[in-house]
């Protein structure tokens, strides 16, 4: 499979593994850190930005494509949309069937209210399903909450909001118990002990998984625990725009039939946005990660309404995306991979680093081996460096591949990819958006009844996340905008419903965006051929 | 310029580029997808599809998003499957061979054809873990079967009307709730913290000025 030149490099690998094997890489400083995000991670490339004009983020940097969504225009304009016919009526409309929304909707049923939740494609069909490499939780006895903030808040550039992170930190080892009572299938020891790894910039063992299958463990589970209660699931149904009362107050929502372009409205007293990331969008030209609906949608419609946006401006890109075969490229090569041993290399078969530093520093520092210092390996779509993955099973013995990272060895091997006995070549992949709608602890966005969840949120990471965060905060966030909502609907007097603050965005952004503006929310990427 | 080949999408000839995958292949044709499209990755099992290689007699089942085109391949994607799942309370059932019996009784109708096993996109013996759920093995059929993605290749070949993936997903369920060994650590802790027994620590590190806090981090000892 791979080309003799790749080979050729492979050899240089070969030669200095024997060497590389128990050798102590030193951590970078945090000047050295400091200099290589400025030098080569993607958040400073000034032309990639652009300033906002309208809502209430108006003069801050976002991504030039997250702009143009976000200032968009209205899929509803010049559309008939009577308000008066309610297609759906409920106390709880989730908007997003990943984990985060099933979290909530599992949640918002506990709680005894009437919850409904609606998908643009299948529940199930979210990042969520794709985490490969695990959730973090201090619940070893070395461990604790204190020490998992401490890790989470330095890897995040010390901007989280402090009251979120907490909460994450402190909710995550009951979190862990609620996912095992469903039925969830952690790495255990025989006596009970959770299996716990590094990831990137933690400085104790927190990282609980179920194989290289973590997320899918997990969203399956939920899965089936929102079917087994009954909660309606809208599937292959976006949310296209969020309606509010005369008050101002959240009150649904203005839903598409995605195979029939059928429009039908949702009332709800309370609604919680979890519709996921923005891989799909593809900032600065960059492969994804991300399932085929992380296109920002739930960000569009809140701002919009009104929402704020917190640290729109900073992307995660994931250090090990595949670079090889093509058929491949983007998609995850999981952080466990590196926390199980196996260290990254360059083509002259140097390790140029210690593996485990944080995603954004290591992203960064693979981008400077293939650009500045000219140590990639070419590939037919860019450059890659080795993930040295024949390591693990000398370190951990054989066998270790095949038992902890099964997933990765099914998606190489497909390609006649050893990993076991050959490295596999890596670069930076689009995989998480660090920002999103700005929330207090309750869950809720500065727009009254309108709760946010999961990688929609902003501000619970701050400017960089650590692997197992997410999959840890979708489950806390959600459960609790789940809880939150339940509790609030139960208050909740709705008026006349209203969509007029759609048409005064519109009526700014016209007057304030130059130029041809597109429809947005995207909903789903376009790959179709362009030369047809 | 790179070799192109013919392939078949429902029957249709399109001639795509070698190195594309079947999903990559449809969107070359010109399909934007809706259905059958999922996390492009292999994990969410919403690409499940099936084809036949042209003067070949052999069915094979995939998903598009991971399998590369080849020369004369008749593609039909399979989107949706009727699969049977049984609603329970994951709180009442106990991990007993009856609870078998009553949620998914057509698994003792299993012929032992072993067409889900041939068909399965993720080469599971899919016919193997569905023997252990016979037995009330549920551990073995977790482990089995736990790289399923759920697509529903295997139920769309059974005889028996299995849904196959739904099976495996209760065996994990109660492997994972009942019969896996409890984390004391994790149960410890989680008392601990409900007690208010960190509530301090955090604080402390909470209100410490940022020069402080940053100092901390940075001199952190890492656990080997």
């Amino acid at each position: 499979m791979y080309t003799p030149e790749m080979l050729e490099s492979i050899k240089k690998v070969e030669a200095t593994r024997g060497e590389r094997i128990g050798a102590n890489l030193r951590r970078m400083t945090a000047d050295e850190k400091d200099a290589v995000l400025k030098a080569f991670h993607p958040d400073y490339k000034e032309s990639a930005f652009t300033t906002l004009k309208v809502g209430a983020n108006k003069g801050e940097k976002v991504p030039l494509e997250l702009e143009a969504t976000l200032e968009g225009k209205s899929r509803i304009l010049g559309k008939k949309i009577n308000l008066d016919k309610i297609d759906y009526d409920v106390d709880v409309l989730v908007i997003g069937g990943g984990g985060a929304g099933s979290s909530a909707a599992i949640e918002a049923n506990e709680g005894g209210a009437n919850v409904m939740m609606v998908t643009k494609l299948r529940i199930g069909d979210a990042n969520t399903m794709m985490a490969e490499g695990g959730i973090q939780a201090a619940d070893k006895p070395n461990d604790s909450p204190a020490q998992h903030y401490l890790d989470a808040f330095g890897g995040g550039h010390f901007a989280a909001k402090p009251e979120l992170l907490r909460k994450l930190v402190m909710d995550g080892p009951e979190c862990i118990e609620w996912l095992n009572e469903l039925g969830v299938e952690f790495d255990k020891a025989p006596d009970g002990t959770m299996i716990t790894t590094h990831g990137g910039g933690t400085s104790r063992k927190r990282m609980h998984a179920a194989k290289d299958y973590s997320g899918a463990e997990i969203m399956r589970t939920l899965r089936d625990e929102v079917l087994n209660r009954g909660i309606p699931v809208v599937d292959f149904t976006s949310a296209i725009e969020l309606i509010k009362d005369d008050e101002g107050k959240i009150a649904g929502a203005v839903l598409l039939n995605m195979e029939t372009n059928e429009i039908l409205i949702a009332r709800a007293k309370t609604v919680i946005i979890a519709t996921g990331g923005a891989g799909r969008m593809h900032y600065q030209g960059f492969p994804t990660s991300n399932h085929y609906g992380a296109t920002a949608d739930g960000l569009v419609l809140a701002y919009r309404a009104g929402a704020k946006l917190l640290y729109q401006d900073t992307l995660q890109y994931h250090p090990t995306g595949a670079a090889f075969p093509s058929q491949i490229f983007g998609a995850l090569v999981t952080e466990k991979v590196r926390s199980l041993g196996a260290q990254l290399v360059n083509s002259e078969g140097e390790a140029f680093m210690n593996p485990l530093e944080t995603r954004d520093v290591s992203a960064s520092s693979i981008i400077r081996e293939c650009t500045e210092r000219g140590k990639g390996v070419k590939t037919s779509q860019g450059e890659g460096v080795w993930l040295d993955t024949p390591m693990i099973d000398i370190i951990g013995g054989e066998g270790t591949i095949e038992k902890r990272i099964p997933a990765m060895m099914r998606m190489f091997g497909k390609y006649g990819i050893d990993i076991r006995k050959q490295p596999i070549l890596v670069y930076p992949t689009l995989h998480y958006q660090n920002g999103g709608i700005d929330i207090t602890v309750d869950g809720m966005s500065c727009i009254p009844n309108l709760y946010v969840a999961g990688e929609a949120v902003g501000g619970i990471h701050g400017r960089n996340r650590l692997m197992g965060n997410s999959l840890l905060d979708v489950v806390v966030f959600g459960r609790n905008a789940g809880q939150h909502a339940a509790e609030k609907c139960k208050t909740v007097k709705l008026g006349k419903l209203t969509l007029k603050h759609v048409e005064e965005f519109e009526k700014e952004a016209a007057k304030a965006v130059p130029g041809e503006r597109k429809i947005s929310p995207i909903l789903l990427p376009d790959y179709t051929r362009k030369d047809m | 310029m790179e070799k192109n080949v013919d392939i078949f999408l429902y029957g249709k000839k399109y001639s795509v580029p070698e190195s594309l995958t079947i999903m990559g292949a449809m969107e070359y044709a010109g399909y934007r997808l809706v259905r059958g499209c999922g996390c492009r990755n292999g994990f969410c099992g919403a690409c499940a599809t099936i084809y036949r290689i042209k003067g070949k007699q052999e069915l094979h089942a995939c998903l598009a998003c991971q399998t590369q085109v080849q020369e004369g391949m008749y593609i039909a994607t399979l989107p949706f499957f009727p699969l049977v799942k049984q609603v329970y309370d994951i709180n009442k059932i106990k991990p007993e061979q009856q609870i078998m019996m009553q949620l998914y009784p057509e698994i003792y109708a299993c012929v032992g054809c072993n067409a889900c096993t041939k068909a399965c996109t993720q080469g599971l013996n899919v016919m193997q873990y569905i023997a252990y759920a016979q037995r009330g093995d549920f551990k073995k059929c977790a482990e089995e079967s736990f790289d399923c993605v759920m697509c529903g290749v295997c139920s769309s070949r059974c005889p028996a009307g299995i849904s196959h993936p739904q099976v495996a997903l209760l065996a994990r369920r109660l492997n994972g709730k009942y019969l896996e060994p409890k984390s004391e650590h994790l149960l410890e802790r989680v008392k601990e913290i409900a007690e208010g027994g960190y509530d301090k620590l955090i604080e402390d590190i909470m209100n410490k000025p940022l020069d402080e806090i940053k100092e901390l981090y940075n001199t952190r000892e890492i656990e080997k």
